[in-house]
């Protein structure tokens, strides 16, 4: 980088190396001025949208900030063991005939004398949707990319078209499909599995065309030359390379639609997402940190069991740098 | 293609060659097919579970052509209401017309009547007395007497008697309830009504020349200002549009986006060099540090959302914390991967010339890992602001928020529409943005 010569070494050199040294010492000077240029400009920037952000929000930072911690402080269950009676629906000591501590009346009967807890069957509702979800998000994504992509479809025409098709879907906001759905066939799961699957299709439907495009063409060639159709070439040439990707890049997807879907649920789609924005909403401490802990673990698995799964289909080929892209 | 012809000496000698393709394991052979029956078992169980049936028997479909209409298309909705013998035109709150204008469809006519033109050869001829109904130039006669409104004989199915009440169809330009007391007009018109200025404005009704001309060359409307800053203003704090506040609502969307990954960048990059372990030594060290973001990448998003927003209350900061959160976890694994991956010549070349530890990682690592530390963050950046939306909507305020409550309306559609335009827009920019500073960062091949 900038490293500037002592003056001693400088008396020893040539008129030329000389020149030299001036213009690499201009130009290190020149970058500098643009970096601290740059560094002052992204400040400013900074400290503006801090305190937009600041003025817009209902609540001041710092006049906010001491009852963070007091909210924090009487956010503490009455016992540990109210966590896992609520997430297990057991009956509490501490019953008021208030909802806060009334887990009994949500009990999900399955028969008479079995149930399945409320929080365990709301997860098992967000859980379905997200996989309900990827899989028709990734049946349409796997039939719209090899439309896009330019090694396989000659019509400048329809790859634009099924690009910017695929952006849109990309693009929009998830939460007005939602709503859309919502005010059409009522609240529920359904809206927010549209809602996912749509997204899905863009989003996976981009990384699936791309790649498609990266596949090797040779066994197309071949496959060509002997006469085969489209269909075939496709079929037998390209998706025998592009399938293990796809099938990672879909494992990727259920991760992000496991989240996706909590929060869909949380602005009307039901599910662990629903019931958990109305207990932390409540102030019910125990109900929210069993949610948590519930969606913590069910995280982790679910990325644990797609990595493996990942690992055993594809080997070590690390996915991960295509995350921020979906 | 001609079939192929194989005699059986052929087929041995290719079956011996070639084991592999035809004694394929159980697996090879099934897999796809078992797979297919479970995602097909699994649906099925799924399309009971979730009654799709009963809720899509159950939709409000008549209501839903409506709300999709109502994207791209606007409805006046007066009330011909009768009184003394009188037809007296009343709207509701969201009147698109000034007091006392003259509108083109809906006029008054001699006898104390409405004429309300629906387009082509259909109109409505309103009286106390009697509802001339005209479709296609031929005329029903809708008599009121006492409590009911009664369906000529031979009236088209556009027409039809409902309880006491004659409904009317006339497509897409509309449709006309006729009652005992008052006939209820919905006339739909393309386009966003008063998109630019609300009836309020002295702007209102002018064609765009005429706005211009005063703008740039007309007297002064309001002493206190120019036209110019008028104009402005009454786009801005436009009553039925709300264009000021959904801009500043679009743009607290971005700061959270913006300042969210920024500071999540600015936190994951220290913190990742003590999880790498060719960089810190210490094994415990490296496993708290990655733990820890697992764990901030683990808890939800919405959950960081919405326990911010009930210590901060609705606003960006919750969005911004969420994000950080969130995404110090995500970078910090996705950064620390990086630097594990590290040439260690640069580092040793460094080393061997007696630089102090700092300088060893400022030049013997920093130059290989920032391009793709950059390139990262701006991927995050990008889907960031397409998150900030969602978190918005959960509480975190900004634009999700602002289509949530103009969704639970059920009438604001076309205000949903403007914003769901107005974040592809910015979504778009911040994509190619994103993408035009990766490609500058990472090189020609891009990332």
């Amino acid at each position: 980088m900038a490293h500037v010569a002592e003056p001693a070494q400088l008396s020893g050199l040539q008129e030329s190396s000389r020149t030299i040294l001036d213009h690499y010492q201009q130009q290190v000077r020149t970058r500098r001025i643009y970096t601290v240029v740059s560094i002052v400009v992204f400040l400013i920037v900074l400290a503006a949208s801090l305190d937009f952000a600041n003025e817009a929000n209902s609540g001041k930072f710092f006049e906010r900030l001491p009852y963070f911690f007091d909210f924090i402080k009487s956010f503490v269950p009455n016992s540990p063991l109210e966590i896992f009676r609520a997430m297990f629906d057991l009956p509490s000591p501490y019953a008021d005939g208030s909802i806060k501590f009334d887990y009994t009346s949500d009990r999900v009967w399955i028969t008479d004398s079995f149930y399945i807890p409320n929080f365990f069957y709301q997860l098992a509702i967000t859980l379905n949707i997200a996989i309900v979800s990827t899989i028709l998000g990734s049946t349409g994504a796997f039939l719209l990319c090899f439309f896009a992509s330019s090694n396989l479809v000659g019509s400048r025409a329809v790859r634009w078209g099924v690009r910017r098709i695929m952006e849109i879907m990309r693009a929009f906001p998830e939460i007005v499909i939602a709503g859309l759905l919502a005010a059409i066939l009522s609240i529920g799961p359904i809206a927010a599995i549209i809602a996912v699957s749509f997204h899905t299709i863009g989003a996976l439907g981009k990384l699936f065309f791309e790649v498609v495009e990266n596949a090797d063409m040779r066994p197309d060639e071949g496959l060509r030359a002997s006469g085969a159709s489209w269909l075939e070439r496709v079929r037998f040439a390209i998706l025998p390379q592009v399938l293990p990707n796809f099938v990672s890049y879909t494992l990727l997807r259920t991760e992000i639609n496991v989240r996706a879907s909590t929060i869909i649920g949380a602005v009307g789609g039901g599910g662990i997402g629903e019931v958990f924005s109305l207990s932390i909403g409540r102030d019910h401490a125990a109900k929210t940190y069993a949610i948590i802990i519930l969606l913590l673990v069910t995280v982790i698995c679910v990325d644990q069991f797609s990595a493996w799964l990942r690992r055993r289909l594809i080997g070590r080929q690390s996915f991960e740098f295509g995350r921020g892209a979906a | 293609m001609s079939t192929l012809a194989v005699n059986a000496a052929d087929r041995e000698r290719l079956l011996a060659a070639y084991p592999e393709v035809f004694h394929r394991s159980f697996m090879q052979r099934w897999g796809l097919a078992i797979v297919a029956v479970t995602v097909f078992v699994y649906l099925a169980f799924c399309f009971s579970f979730f009654n799709v049936i009963p809720t899509f028997v159950n939709g409000n479909w008549d209501r839903a052509a409506i709300y999709i209409q109502d994207w791209y298309s606007w409805r006046a909705q007066p009330r011909l209401r009768f009184q003394n013998g009188q037809v007296v035109p009343q709207w509701t709150s969201r009147r698109q017309y000034p007091e006392g204008a003259a509108i083109d469809w809906l006029k008054p006519t001699s006898n104390g009547g409405y004429t309300v033109l629906f387009g082509g050869e259909n109109r409505l001829e309103v009286t106390p007395s009697q509802v001339d109904v005209y479709i296609d130039g031929k005329l029903y006669p809708v008599a009121i007497n006492g409590d009911r409104a009664s369906l000529p004989a031979g009236a088209p199915a556009r027409m039809e008697q409902d309880d006491s009440k004659v409904n009317v169809r006339f497509g897409f330009a509309g449709q006309a309830e006729i009652r005992s007391n008052q006939v209820y007009i919905q006339r739909r018109f393309l386009g966003w009504a008063n998109f630019f200025f609300d009836t309020h404005s002295p702007f209102w009704g002018r064609s765009v020349t005429g706005v211009a001309g005063l703008v740039l060359f007309g007297e002064r409307l309001d002493p206190a200002q120019s036209n110019a800053s008028l104009a402005l203003d009454n786009f801005l704090n436009n009553g039925s549009w709300q264009h000021g506040d959904i801009l500043s609502k679009l743009m607290q969307t971005l700061v959270m986006a913006f300042v969210g990954t920024l500071f999540a960048t600015l936190v994951a990059f220290p913190l990742a060099f003590v999880a790498a372990r060719n960089i810190t030594t210490s094994r415990p060290m490296n496993w708290g540090m990655k733990r820890f973001f697992d764990f901030l990448r683990s808890i939800d998003m919405l959950i960081w959302a919405l326990f911010f927003t009930r210590a901060f209350g609705p606003g960006p900061l919750p969005g911004i914390a969420a994000i950080f959160f969130t995404d110090t976890g995500a970078l910090g694994k996705v950064y620390s991967e990086a630097l594990e991956n590290v040439d260690d010549k640069q580092r040793e070349g460094v080393k061997s010339v007696g630089a102090a530890p700092v300088i060893v990682q400022r030049y013997g690592v920093v130059p290989q890992v920032l391009p793709i530390f950059i390139s990262q963050s701006l991927y995050f950046w990008e889907s960031n602001t397409r998150s900030a939306t969602v978190i918005g909507a959960v509480g975190a305020g900004g634009i999700g928020l602002k289509l949530l409550e103009s969704m639970k309306t059920n009438a604001d559609w076309d205000k949903v529409a403007y914003m769901v335009l107005l974040i592809l827009l910015v979504v778009f920019v911040f994509d190619n943005l994103s993408n035009a500073l990766r490609s500058r960062v990472m090189g020609k091949k891009g990332h």
